[in-house]
């Protein structure tokens, strides 16, 4: 049994039918005339051979081509995108199942972050009253580490709301070289959480080592086969319509191994596509479908995301602006694009312009996590912890995220209306009304450790000082002490065996947690 | 026999089951409730006393235990507070015939002009399961009903309750007419409801301001304390 995630009842869309059928014939057009440009030989020559008009760039440096792609290779090439992709799971109980049709929200971390932020309370005295004082976190930016990776998919794992891991923290240790980063970023991963975990690929030269630790800790490539417990992301596309070389070489070899991959188009309005929605979603839309096509024709049937991270530009420093409510929409359309090509749909929500936790990022992220959530996209990643658009990770704030998540699945029940239901409540209604208090309080019992009520806020403080930083701190630190599942000995120790590059310390997380 | 059923009462007074028919925490627990189990152990011989100190309030004192441990809400305490205070109900003429006394009489009210009951009856099932005789006395209630009320029926305690800032005023009223009908002396007078504080309390005159049924309780065994 997969996890079961969110299904949203008629999903909320912005575009009319027949705006989608403008956009998607926008979106041709586009990939036909001005085309791509292609940065990479192998994709050029498989685009050629498919029927493409691919031409060389005259004395380009790099080499580039130009590739125009005819509608229908783009339309015929689509029909062979599996409609359902299954990301697997250490523990198959996590697996996720999305099919392009329909619309069950799984909810699941992200970006690589640079910056790891720490927190630490300090007490202040009122200068006025020296008998007054307030406990306030503080938070300390530094570079993130392998330990820290560590420590962010193990509160993941215990993040009830929770359904997927991608790899949230960019290791920078010393000793993590250009060759040694992928294979310990996802044995960290996949060493401290039993969900599926996603990551980018940093070297193409690790993909065989990945997908062999993968493969060991699947029990074979067969069983990774029906049980694929990693998956990538890839950029291929870079904003507008380029094919950068090598993204897209590592992206053909993911899709020749039938390894599942997000194919994420990340334009930003205003800079690198165009101010207007309808320019935007044109041109995301192209992207990702030159993208799916391409690993289409590398290899049919492999299993493909439509990935959409659509971004405004800020007006003030033309940087990245994932608060803004423009961001949402354009989030919220691409997962009925996704819907109207039947593809799973990786969307965005929840990243925060702020720089820490506080009223600026609970507004922006909840705002938006929850109207993309009810637009139904299979595979949100809906930044948890992420900070400062998505360059700073917090894990304060995953535990305060993994909060409003649970509100928002709670929000999404559907009504129960049934002769049972209705049956209870004239009966309760009738023999309340006759008792002299006439209250139902009786009856909220029998529901209220069920489930079947919502439960009160978790970081709700006693007293009249807002003490949810420093409960939720708490909470964070008891799901770091709660244990998790490592890999077993026997399947970690034919991973160091086998794979170069791991840190040895990195076996004994738990331990070196300690030190 | 009868430890058991002492010990049955005590359980599902800790379950808040009032009857047979209610549902506990445990759902396992079922057959008779605190009322059903009160006539039980009255036919087995048992006294009111002992029905009193090791089936109901030593029940109680269990659920005011995993109330503060935070294992039980509001709820649970109101639905034992109700099972007990049903049983009161069915001891209460054998107490009168003996030597046996309650805690006092608790007269509640919502003052004049305000209809709102929610958290007077709340704070009446509190008080009945705590051990006091709780008389409701309603809702929009004149001054003069409530004086003639003390000054016939003695309580020791009355409690006002008000949620507007309207009526609250009204409370003030009450107080100053207990003095003139030479009252004031003879009842504690608690007050409570969303407008009123315990600065208002004072203002008026009143004994104590109570937030909620819970401090109530508390006040009241402050008094007896004296």
């Amino acid at each position: 049994m997969p996890r079961k995630g969110i299904v949203i009842k008629d999903p909320y869309e912005r575009l009319t039918g027949e705006q989608i059928e403008t956009i998607h014939k926008t979106s041709l057009e586009l990939l036909y005339d001005p085309g791509l440009l292609c940065f990479n030989k192998r994709a050029a020559e498989i685009f050629a051979r498919a029927g493409a008009d691919v031409s060389p760039v005259p004395s380009a440096d790099p080499p580039q081509w130009t590739v125009k792609i005819p509608e229908k290779l783009v339309t015929d090439t689509l029909e062979g995108a599996p409609k359902t992709v299954i990301l697997g799971a250490r523990n198959p109980k996590n697996s996720l199942v999305m099919n392009g049709e329909e619309p069950r929200v799984y909810f699941v971390s992200g970006s690589e972050t640079n910056i790891w932020l720490d927190v630490n309370f300090e007490t202040y005295v009122k200068k006025s009253d020296e008998n007054t004082e307030l406990i306030i976190p503080e938070f300390t930016p530094r570079r993130g580490t392998v330990l820290d990776l560590c420590r962010s998919a193990h509160v993941a794992e215990h993040l009830e709301s929770l359904d997927g891991f991608i790899r949230n923290v960019n290791i920078q240790d010393p000793n993590i070289t250009g060759e040694n980063k992928d294979v310990n970023k996802f044995f960290a991963s996949l060493n401290n959480t039993t969900k599926h975990v996603m990551a980018g690929l940093t070297s193409l030269s690790q993909l065989d080592n990945v997908v062999t630790m993968a493969h060991l800790i699947a029990g074979g490539k067969d069983a990774f086969k029906t049980n694929p417990i990693i998956s990538f992301i890839t950029c291929l596309v870079k904003s507008p319509l380029q094919f950068v070389d090598d993204t897209t070489e590592a992206f053909i070899e993911m899709c020749e191994r039938g390894i599942p991959v997000v194919v994420s188009s990340s334009p930003q309005a205003g800079t690198t596509a165009p101010i207007t929605e309808v320019g935007i979603l044109a041109q995301i839309n192209a992207e990702v479908l030159a993208g799916i096509t391409l690993g289409q024709l590398v290899n049919r049937g492999t299993p493909l995301i439509y990935g959409t991270v659509p971004v405004k530009t800020r007006i003030d420093t033309l940087e990245d602006s994932y608060g803004s409510i423009e961001t949402s929409q354009y989030n919220i359309d691409c997962a009925q694009l996704s819907r109207f090509y039947k593809l799973p749909n990786y969307s965005t929500s929840g990243v925060s312009d702020a720089k820490i936790p506080g009223q600026q990022s609970t507004m922006e992220r909840l705002f938006s996590d929850i109207v993309v959530t009810m637009s139904g996209p299979q595979f949100l990643h809906c930044a948890y912890g992420l900070l400062d658009c998505n360059s700073v990770f917090c894990l304060l704030q995953a535990v305060l995220d993994d909060a409003h998540f649970q509100m928002i699945k709670f929000f999404l029940k559907p009504p129960r209306i049934d002769e049972t239901e209705i049956h209870e409540t004239l009966r309760q209604v009738r023999k309340v009304f006759e008792t002299p208090q006439k209250l139902y309080i009786g009856y909220l019992r029998k529901v209220m450790r069920s489930g079947a009520i919502s439960p009160l806020y978790p970081f709700e403080g006693a007293g009249k000082t807002d003490d949810v930083f420093r409960l939720a701190y708490e909470r964070m630190n008891e799901l770091l002490a709660k244990p998790v599942e490592h890999i077993d000995d026997g399947t970690t120790k034919k991973i160091f065996d086998t794979i170069p590059g791991l840190l040895p310390w990195l076996n004994r997380y738990e331990k070196g947690r300690k030190q | 026999m009868s430890d058991s059923i002492i010990t049955l009462l005590k359980e599902n007074v800790i379950q808040g089951r009032m009857t047979q028919d209610d549902e506990g925490i445990d759902e396992s627990l079922t057959g008779p409730g605190v009322v059903e189990l009160t006539g039980q152990a009255l036919d087995s011989g048992i006294s009111p006393k002992i029905i009193i100190s090791e089936g109901l309030t030593a029940g109680m004192e269990v659920v005011g235990e995993k109330f503060n441990a935070k294992e039980y809400y509001v709820p649970d305490m109101l639905a034992s507070a109700e099972a007990v205070s049903a049983a009161m109900d069915i001891l209460k003429p054998l107490l009168e015939a003996s030597d046996i006394t309650t805690k006092g009489k608790f007269a509640i009210v919502t003052v004049k002009g305000d209809i709102h009951d929610i958290g007077k009856n709340i704070v009446a099932i509190l008080l009945k399961g705590a051990g006091y005789e709780v008389e409701d006395l309603g809702i929009d209630v004149s001054t003069e009903k409530i004086v003639d009320y003390v000054k016939e029926k003695k309580p020791q305690y009355l409690g006002l309750s008000a949620l507007l800032t309207t009526t609250m005023l009204e409370m003030g009223e009450v107080v100053e007419a207990l003095q003139k009908a030479g009252l004031r002396d003879s009842v504690k007078v608690l007050i409570g409801g969303a407008a009123v504080s315990k600065e208002f309390a004072l203002k008026i005159g009143a004994d104590a301001y109570c937030a909620d049924g819970f401090e109530a309780v508390k006040v009241l065994e402050s008094f007896q304390a004296v």
